[in-house]
């Protein structure tokens, strides 16, 4: 488990453009300076938002990188819910599902 | 005195980035509309630049070297980090004071050790005040971060007694200085609990904060605010600092937990500055 170096290399992403371009053109390069287990690696290497959720990153670490994938709203809080349901409740950190996962919201979801 | 104006506001990604999937557009607008009035009492206060007290998270400070607070002296700062397409606010620059800013951690070092920093990349929690309060980018910005989001947590009697050593700092200088404080009160935000909001927690705590009632304020546990208020409850400080660095009674002009697709409820307030 090394959840602070996942959470380093995302946070390193989400707000450095270079290392986003590095991200894109060659990620398994990129990924080589973390020390990361595999189950951690391949979340990222396949933008897993519901296990990286599940692993522990902070919420708002892993929103900005949502952003960055391009997932839009309704379907990145999906995504966490699907997270939970496959892998189980989060492991660590404050963004633990708290509220039963309900949709909160009234607004169309397939705006 | 150089403060001239202190208040606080809501931020949150939504607020521009979800604009269009409201619902309530009446309640939207009046939102808005009040946070326009926020802007014209910062302009009408003469403030040469403005202090903006946020919790950020995770542009500039991460768990290598995390500073209870920290102060922006550099000449100029960029942001949003997130994508300007989902945030709906365009990459910009935004002009600092350094010299200025040099001076007020000067004087706020005599009693609080904050770190202070010429490079800020600023994301939505400071990009998103600056869009209604300075639409222009044209008051020059002394950013703060008080640390609302990797545990451990700046206490909060601390981020009281950093909002009074913001206060003299401010009265130590000859520029007129607006301050805002900018968080959440309850909030689960990116979480799949987003859009919850405790509004007797909020009405509960913006009470005490209007009172200027420092022992209710600084009563709050973090178990008790992670269980009432979420983890976004944990950026009370920004609104606590901002009281203290104020002194004076509270005027609520606009709360509302009606806009869900915001992840927050909705929060513009000023103080009296005694």
């Amino acid at each position: 488990m090394s959840l602070y170096y996942l959470q380093k290399f995302l946070y390193e992403l989400n707000r450095d453009e270079d290392i986003q371009k590095q991200c894109r053109d060659n990620i398994d390069a990129l990924l080589k300076s973390y020390e990361l287990d595999d189950e951690e690696r391949s979340a990222l290497k396949d933008g897993d938002i519901g296990l990286l959720y599940v692993l522990g990153v902070n919420g708002q670490i892993l929103m900005h990188y949502a952003a960055f994938l391009g997932i839009e709203w309704f379907d990145y809080l999906e995504l966490m819910r699907q997270g939970i349901d496959r892998h189980g409740p989060v492991r660590a950190g404050v963004y633990a599902m708290t509220g039963g996962g309900d949709a909160f919201t009234e607004e169309d979801t397939h705006q | 005195m150089s403060l001239v104006y202190a208040g606080v506001l809501s931020h949150a990604p939504g607020i521009t980035g979800r604009a269009h999937l409201v619902k309530n557009i009446e309640e939207r607008e009046r939102f808005y509309a009040r946070l326009d009035q926020q802007r014209r009492e910062i302009e009408a206060s003469g403030a040469e630049a403005l202090v903006v007290m946020a919790a950020e998270h995770f542009g500039n400070f991460f768990m290598n070297n995390m500073p209870a607070f920290c102060v922006g002296i550099g000449e100029k700062y960029s942001g949003p980090i997130e994508d300007p397409e989902w945030l709906k606010i365009p990459k910009t620059e935004v002009a600092g004071a350094p010299d200025l800013g040099r001076r007020l951690v000067v004087e706020i070092m005599q009693s609080v050790d904050t770190a202070y920093a010429e490079e800020w990349k600023f994301d939505h929690g400071i990009m998103v005040p600056l869009h209604f309060l300075t639409p222009n980018y044209d008051l020059p910005i002394i950013p703060v971060n008080i640390n609302c989001q990797g545990p451990p947590l700046t206490p909060l009697h601390r981020a009281w007694a950093f909002g009074e050593a913001i206060r003299r700092a401010c009265d130590s200088v000859p520029e007129k200085v607006a301050v805002v404080g900018t968080g959440g009160i309850s909030h689960w935000p990116a979480t799949p609990d987003s859009g919850k909001i405790n509004e007797e927690w909020d009405r509960e705590f913006l009470d005490r904060l209007m009172r200027q009632d420092k022992e209710a304020l600084l009563s709050y546990t973090n178990e008790e605010t992670y269980r009432d208020g979420g983890q976004g409850g944990f950026e009370i400080r920004t609104y606590i600092a901002a009281a203290a660095a104020a002194g004076g009674k509270g005027d609520l002009q606009y709360y509302t937990a009606e806009l869900p697709i915001f992840a927050v409820g909705c929060t513009v307030a000023r103080f009296e500055i005694i």
